[in-house]
């Protein structure tokens, strides 16, 4: 059909660059969910005031670009002799990001759960403890999920700047095989392509949950 | 004058209009009863060609609403036309709401328009609230305003679509009021109501709507105290 | 555990550059936002237009601009249309790229007012004898861009901050082109980003709160 000097190995090494960056997503979205969780759930219950200190360092997190974050943690576990490498540096960013905006979310559920239903869920005789898992969570979580998912997208973009600090992740595979084959439309379809067919299905599933669960919800 | 002749009107399958014939003579105030979705609604938005229709012809001095050739912003222009929800401009003070389509339609100076629309607004009783925004008026008040929108284009012709059913009954009162001073100054009006009494007093003729029908038109005397149709009786009774 | 002495008044020192790339940073996204915005209207328009092929056309611009990495849309700015003879400077490449990533963001903003809006509004405005743009962009534009602002003002600090992108494809007049720029010569890698991410901060919080304030100040009906 048309001339191309890409060969199977390089589609595979392609592949192999995508199999990163879903993996440096991975491990980022699940820290990151895991901090933000505890985040929100913090900041939620201590009070604005008491929460400012950590309100602030998220918010610092979500205000400066990723790529700035990124060089200036790996310039850090330089200096402070860490010896790490740059998928750790590029995991901890990007759960520490991750988490900033997943506490957002949570908070966002958590105060979509109705006051009077907690009390009546405490005047029962549960703990807050039962509260929180059988109550709070479920119903956080459909108001939460949609965000979540759009978040967990996020991350799966943001990855492409990994490749600064030396990561070989999809983009900068791309980008080796271009200034070696000299075929940079293509070989960018075929990047843009692998990311489309990554994120789209994930993001049409977050929408139509996200109907289905507002068409059901009475208030 | 507004000539209405065996218009049929559909939406998907409900059949909305069965055949209306209807003419509307300069000066004329024609007030238009029945219950709920009998269809009087949609006759107005049909004459000033907001809605098609399916079969028949509308004519507006004699030009014709629905031909394509037809050029209907500018046929609007004569016709002016207040909805049961005012749809006020959020966006824009009352004499800017007021002074808008005249502006940008009719090409009038800033002064110019401001001019009618603070003849208009003195005229409905708004005069002392021209750079007030909508959202501070209530629900009579942005009635009004929204007559005096429709006014301050110099329409020939006014229809009024249930002006006063979405309004809490105190407020009806000041809408009806201004109705009665254009009907008294010869402005021709159709008016699709509930508010009998309101009907009984301004109008010239009176017409019964049921099942996308005329039934009845005649003047008030006839159509309360001596109604030709037994439909019209029971509505009338059950009204009461 | 440091084996480093930090020299911050090299960096402090260099404040004026990068209050200069600051700027760039701002002319950029500000450029990026008003293409972007102005496509982004034309786009909502067209999603939820009856003709097949616009539909199509800006549904595929929008699910492109957000299915794949902002990164990946400056590259092919910078590196793709290489392959038809354009060749952009970074600065330029940079600004496509971004405005590109805009505009599909904003569509889906801009689609969400324009539902928001009750279609009597229109109705009102077409009987007055307004013709379908006039009431478009005398009633219906105005009340989207306030349902819109916020989340608009949100596109554009997102915006700011993936101007950094630009050093990737080659970009030194703006903030983080500067900074990398001062890094590569005086290799005080960490003194000079931490500085640059100040500056960072300081502008996206002053657009967020700006913000904030012109919309309490202009949407006050």
């Amino acid at each position: 059909m048309f001339d191309t000097a890409l060969t199977f190995s390089d589609l595979m090494f392609m592949l192999r660059g995508a199999a990163l960056t879903l993996a440096i997503t991975a491990v980022s979205v699940a820290a990151g969910t895991i901090l933000g969780i505890t985040f929100g759930v913090i900041r939620h219950q201590v009070g604005p005031w008491f929460a400012a200190p950590l309100t602030f360092v998220l918010d610092v997190l979500r205000s400066v670009p990723l790529l700035i974050q990124l060089i200036l943690a790996n310039a850090f576990q330089s200096i402070a002799g860490l010896g790490w490498s740059p998928f750790v540096v590029s995991c901890v960013v990007l759960s520490l990001y991750t988490s900033a905006y997943c506490s957002e979310i949570v908070r966002g559920g958590i105060q979509a759960v109705p006051m009077v239903t907690r009390r009546a869920a405490r005047s029962l005789g549960m703990t807050w403890g039962q509260d929180m898992s059988h109550i709070v969570f479920p119903m956080a979580l459909r108001v939460a999920l949609p965000s979540w998912i759009g978040l967990t997208l996020g991350v799966m973009k943001d990855s492409a700047l990994v490749l600064w600090i030396g990561l070989i992740e999809l983009l900068r595979a791309s980008q080796i095989l271009i200034t070696r084959l000299q075929e940079p439309l293509f070989i960018l379809i075929i990047a843009g392509a692998i990311y489309f067919l990554i994120s789209f299905p994930i993001a049409r599933l977050g929408d139509r949950l996200e109907k289905q669960w507002r068409e059901n919800d009475p208030s | 004058m507004i000539r209405v002749e065996n218009v049929h009107k559909s939406f998907g399958p409900l059949k909305v209009l069965k055949g209306i014939d209807l003419t509307v003579d300069q000066g004329e105030v024609v007030s238009v009863i029945g219950g709920s979705g009998s269809g009087k609604s949609t006759l107005l938005t049909c004459i000033n060609g907001l809605e098609p229709i399916d079969q028949g012809r509308i004519e507006v001095d004699g030009i014709e609403v629905h031909a394509a050739s037809t050029d209907i912003n500018k046929l609007r222009r004569r016709i002016g036309i207040v909805f049961q929800q005012w749809n006020a401009f959020p966006h824009l003070t009352v004499l800017e709401n007021v002074t808008l389509a005249p502006r940008k339609v009719l090409g009038m100076s800033r002064s110019q328009a401001e001019e009618i629309g603070v003849k208009q607004l003195d005229h409905v009783g708004l005069g002392d609230k021209l750079k007030v925004y909508p959202s501070k008026l209530s629900g009579g008040q942005q009635q009004r305003m929204a007559i005096a929108r429709a006014l301050a284009m110099s329409p020939d012709y006014m229809l009024f679509d249930e002006v006063t059913s979405a309004l809490d009954p105190q407020l009806v009162g000041e809408v009806l009021d201004t109705l009665r001073l254009l009907a008294s100054e010869g402005m021709t009006m159709i008016v699709v109501t509930h508010e009998m009494r309101f009907a009984r007093d301004v109008s010239d003729r009176i017409a019964f709507f049921k099942d996308g029908l005329i039934h009845e038109i005649g003047p008030p005397s006839q159509i309360f105290d001596k109604p030709q149709k037994p439909e019209t009786a029971d509505f009338l009774k059950a009204a009461d | 555990m440091f084996d480093y002495t930090f020299h911050w008044h090299q960096a402090l020192r260099a404040w004026p550059r990068l209050l200069e790339g600051a700027l760039v940073t701002l002319e950029v996204a500000v450029l990026s936002m008003i293409i972007g915005i102005t496509i982004a209207i034309v786009l909502a328009v067209a999603r939820t237009s009856n003709v097949a092929i616009f539909r199509a056309a800006a549904i595929s611009w929008i699910e492109l601009a957000r299915n794949t990495p902002a990164l990946f849309q400056i590259y092919m700015v910078h590196f793709g249309l290489g392959a038809f003879g354009l060749h952009l400077s970074p600065y330029l490449s940079l600004l496509v790229g971004i405005a590109f990533n805009n505009a599909g963001y904003l569509a889906e903003t801009f689609r969400g007012a324009l539902r928001a809006i009750p279609p009597t509004q229109t109705r009102a405005a077409r009987s007055l004898g307004m013709g379908p743009v006039q009431a478009f962009v005398l009633i219906i534009l105005p009340q989207m861009f306030r349902i819109a602002f916020l989340p608009a003002s949100n596109q554009m600090v997102w915006a700011i901050l993936m101007t950094s992108l630009g050093i990737i494809v080659g970009m030194n007049t703006d903030l983080a082109g500067v900074t990398q720029d001062l890094n590569v010569r005086t290799f005080r890698t960490f003194e000079f980003f931490a500085l640059a991410a100040v500056f960072y901060y300081a502008i996206a919080k002053s657009v967020g709160i700006g913000a904030r304030l012109i919309a309490w100040r202009l949407f006050r009906y």
